[in-house]
């Protein structure tokens, strides 16, 4: 079997791999990537089989960050858990705890005042900007430029960074949302703040992409590279800028309009390829999409308390029940599921991590690309390991 | 000559005082072994010094690309920096895996280091600064540049580490493609030439076109075409970004270093910025006129001068490319090679087989000259260019 035999469009898996020790047509080399890896994200382990630089195999290993956060989350209070979500994905707490907000709400029957849902989505599209930034310095990090497209990604991370701490207290483990609103009212400095960002990002962006869109190497090494088809996308789960990066049009904040994502005029772009310059760009252009939502919702943002003020929070028992609430997080649908007793923990807690989802395509991604494209293609899928370990 | 000129001379004749007065007392047959000697002990001195702050103008310079300040915590501005990073790899354990071939394993930076030095000895420094005056320097040049290769195999080989192994594939998969174009990109030069010197074809690059215009070799089309197929090539024999395929970082940790620490890191690390020096002097000589000044007043600046600044440009050049450019895969580097720089290098030589028989013509004619010769450079390029990159391109994306 020639190398050919493996287009990049249709990989083909399970019984065309050979064996390791295959006296016919040579050894294959299988390299151990990970867990302490350069670019495996995290604690992150692949197992891969090589035919010279081509990948016949590969093996994803998880499980080296895993906190048991489930099982902690039902033997505490259902607040108590919020600050555990920050440490999910700890590059959007506050998409985190917004999907776990909403989970509880939906419970308790619990209502949320105008001025926090605006709130909500504002630092929610603020934490897109952010994930999205690092996600496309990471990429090209993989990619092999020498760090300067992540250094010009975490100066404008450290700018909404910034912007957190002032807010909540905390940089990136931000413990905001609570049930029924959020923790501080945002002054009006902190918006004029954000405003700021806001009006700046564009600039950023146009920056970032005239030193990578049109780059003849990047396009070189990403087009084509590990595409993924819509069939196998929705099959899988997978959810998110990966999904859509196939050409499927699914986003939460257009099917569910959760919050107050209705009111605001902003589009969904979409890709055709699926391969890992479309999920590049479709980020690139959500970014975009993210600061109109943005610039939206600071020009009208009604006063009025940040909080119910009939929400219970010490001594919180909802009725018995289930309850699922979802979001659309920069990684995909994050998602809780909590059944209750009665008590003041929850029966059963379960996390839907988007990366974890997307992670189980990675193989089918993989197979037939090289070793080289197999970072890049692991770099596309934009994993962290707290959300993928749990 | 006026007083500036006799102080100039002066200048330039410094070296070449000093080491009549070192060996100046010896009896004949001994001063060609002392003034070897001592050719051996400033190029090591001067290019260990330019190594050691290359390696400090490149963290600054990926620093302030990069928004940071780069080291500057020892001495002003960092410049003790390289000398802390010197003890530090001397007192740094030097680790040898168990099953790894130790004899090799010692010898793989040894090698390289010892094949990149040889390359300085027929680089003209300047005017008169040439350690060997070689009849076939350039020859002696590349063919001293191209054992590196098996340096870098022998390390990958005997680090018995899954990672040093794929490198070393990559290492010669690149090496033996890059040679090609890189040779052949300096034929053109040696036609014009008519030797193999390279004191000979820096001679051949002095004159001034219409009194200021200098002759070098990049400031005609095939010379230009030639210079930049053979800094690129530069770039891939020196690993450097973005063809750094053995050492790639994000895939295989550090290639070929993998299992290399202490001096012996160090010493790789030193081979691969003398073989970057090297590879940028030969391009000044081959390409940039080697020591001479660019404008007919600026003479008075000694020749050495000249060539290190030339030479320095270059290395930023470099520097500068290994800020903003990703990573090709093995397959595109090697395509690229092949597909695109071979068949341009080869164009070049008739290019240049034109030039040099049309080097006649006068008045009207030379106008025609120069345009055929541009077409001929560029008329290519674009063609097997647009071949090779084609399917790619910047997208349109739909929104639902």
């Amino acid at each position: 079997m020639s190398a050919n035999d493996f287009s990049p469009l249709a990989p083909q898996a399970g019984s065309h791999v050979r064996e390791v020790h295959d006296p016919l047509h040579g050894e294959l080399l299988e390299v151990s990537m990970g867990p302490h890896h350069p670019s495996t994200h995290g604690v992150f382990r692949m197992i891969v089989t090589l035919d010279g630089e081509r990948v016949m195999k590969l093996k994803p290993v998880f499980g080296y960050l895993h906190r048991n956060h489930e099982k902690i989350a039902e033997n505490t209070t259902y607040l108590g858990s919020m600050p555990y979500t920050d440490r999910l994905d700890y590059l959007c707490s506050m998409t985190n705890n917004w999907a776990y907000a909403i989970a509880v709400e939906k419970l308790s029957g619990q209502p949320v005042p105008e001025r926090a849902e605006y709130v909500r989505v504002i630092l929610a599209e603020i934490t897109r900007l952010l994930n999205h930034t690092c996600l496309a310095g990471f990429l090209m990090q993989d990619c092999g430029c020498s760090g300067t497209p992540l250094m010009y990604a975490f100066r404008e991370r450290e700018k909404i960074l910034d912007l957190f701490e002032s807010l909540s207290g905390s940089r990136m483990m931000c413990n905001y949302q609570r049930f029924g609103g959020c923790r501080v009212d945002p002054s009006a400095d902190w918006l004029d703040g954000a405003r700021k960002l806001t009006d700046n990002y564009g600039r950023f962006l146009d920056e970032f992409e005239t030193l990578l869109t049109g780059n003849e190497i990047i396009m070189a090494r990403t087009q084509g590279v590990g595409a993924l088809s819509p069939e196998l996308a929705i099959n899988a789960g997978v959810t998110g800028p990966m999904l859509r990066a196939t050409g499927v049009n699914y986003d939460l904040r257009k099917v569910d309009a959760y919050g107050v994502y209705s009111r605001f005029d902003f589009r969904v772009p979409l890709g055709a390829h699926g391969d890992v310059y479309d999920r590049y760009m479709i980020r690139v252009l959500e970014m975009r999409e993210s600061i109109k939502i943005l610039q939206q919702a600071l020009a009208t943002i009604p006063a009025g308390p940040i909080m119910d003020p009939k929400a219970k929070l010490r001594g919180f028992r909802p009725k018995a029940g289930e309850a699922y609430g979802r979001i659309e997080g920069p990684k995909g649908e994050i998602g809780f599921y909590l059944v209750s007793d009665g008590s003041p923990n929850p029966y059963r807690y379960r996390v839907r991590p988007p990366s974890f989802v997307n992670l189980t395509v990675l193989e089918d991604m993989c197979l037939g690309q090289t070793i080289a494209d197999a970072v890049i293609i692991l770099g596309s899928v934009d994993i962290v390991l707290g959300e993928v370990d749990r | 000559m006026n007083a500036a000129f006799l102080a100039t001379l002066s200048l330039e004749l410094l070296p070449a005082q000093l080491r009549d007065m070192v060996t100046g007392w010896l009896p004949e047959p001994w001063r060609w072994l002392v003034n070897s000697i001592l050719a051996i002990a400033v190029i090591l001195a001067s290019f260990g010094l330019l190594f050691a702050y290359l390696t400090l103008a490149e963290r600054k310079i990926l620093g302030r690309v990069q928004n940071r300040p780069g080291p500057n915590r020892t001495g002003y501005f960092g410049l003790l920096q390289p000398f802390a990073d010197g003890v530090k790899a001397l007192t740094k354990e030097d680790i040898v895996p168990r099953g790894a071939d130790h004899l090799l394993h010692f010898l793989a930076p040894v090698a390289l280091l010892a094949f990149s030095i040889m390359t300085f000895a027929v680089l003209p420094f300047g005017r008169n600064l040439v350690a060997v005056e070689l009849d076939a320097g350039v020859l002696y040049f590349f063919a001293a540049g191209a054992a590196t290769e098996l340096a870098v195999f022998m390390a990958g080989w005997a680090s018995h580490n899954k990672y040093s192994l794929l490198a070393a594939m990559r290492a010669l998969a690149q090496l033996i493609s890059y040679e090609l174009p890189l040779l052949l990109s300096f034929v053109p030069v040696i036609m014009i030439a008519g030797s193999l010197s390279t004191q000979e074809i820096v001679h051949r690059q002095s004159g001034w076109m219409f009194g200021f215009v200098p002759q070098w070799h990049v400031l005609t089309p095939w010379g230009f075409a030639g210079f930049a197929i053979f800094m690129t090539a530069a770039l891939a024999e020196s690993n450097r970004s973005p063809f750094d395929l053995p050492e790639a970082e994000s895939e295989l940790i550090a290639g070929h270093l993998t299992e290399y620490s202490g001096f012996k890191y160090a010493l790789f690390f030193m081979a691969e910025y003398f073989g970057m020096c090297a590879l940028c002097g030969m391009a000044v000589t081959l390409f940039l006129g080697g020591w001479q000044a660019p404008l007919p007043f600026l003479e008075f600046i000694p020749s050495y001068v000249w060539f290190a600044t030339k030479m320095l440009t270059l290395l930023l050049g470099f520097i500068w490319v290994r800020c903003t450019f990703p990573r090709l895969r093995i397959d595109q580097l090697t395509r690229f090679a092949w597909k695109f720089l071979v068949p341009l290098a080869l164009i070049n030589l008739g290019t240049t087989a034109f030039w040099s028989l049309t080097s006649g013509w006068t008045g009207g004619l030379q106008i025609a000259r120069w345009l055929v010769a541009i077409a001929l450079v560029v008329i290519p390029f674009q063609l097997i260019g647009r071949k090779l990159s084609a399917g790619l391109g910047p997208r349109t994306y739909r929104y639902a």
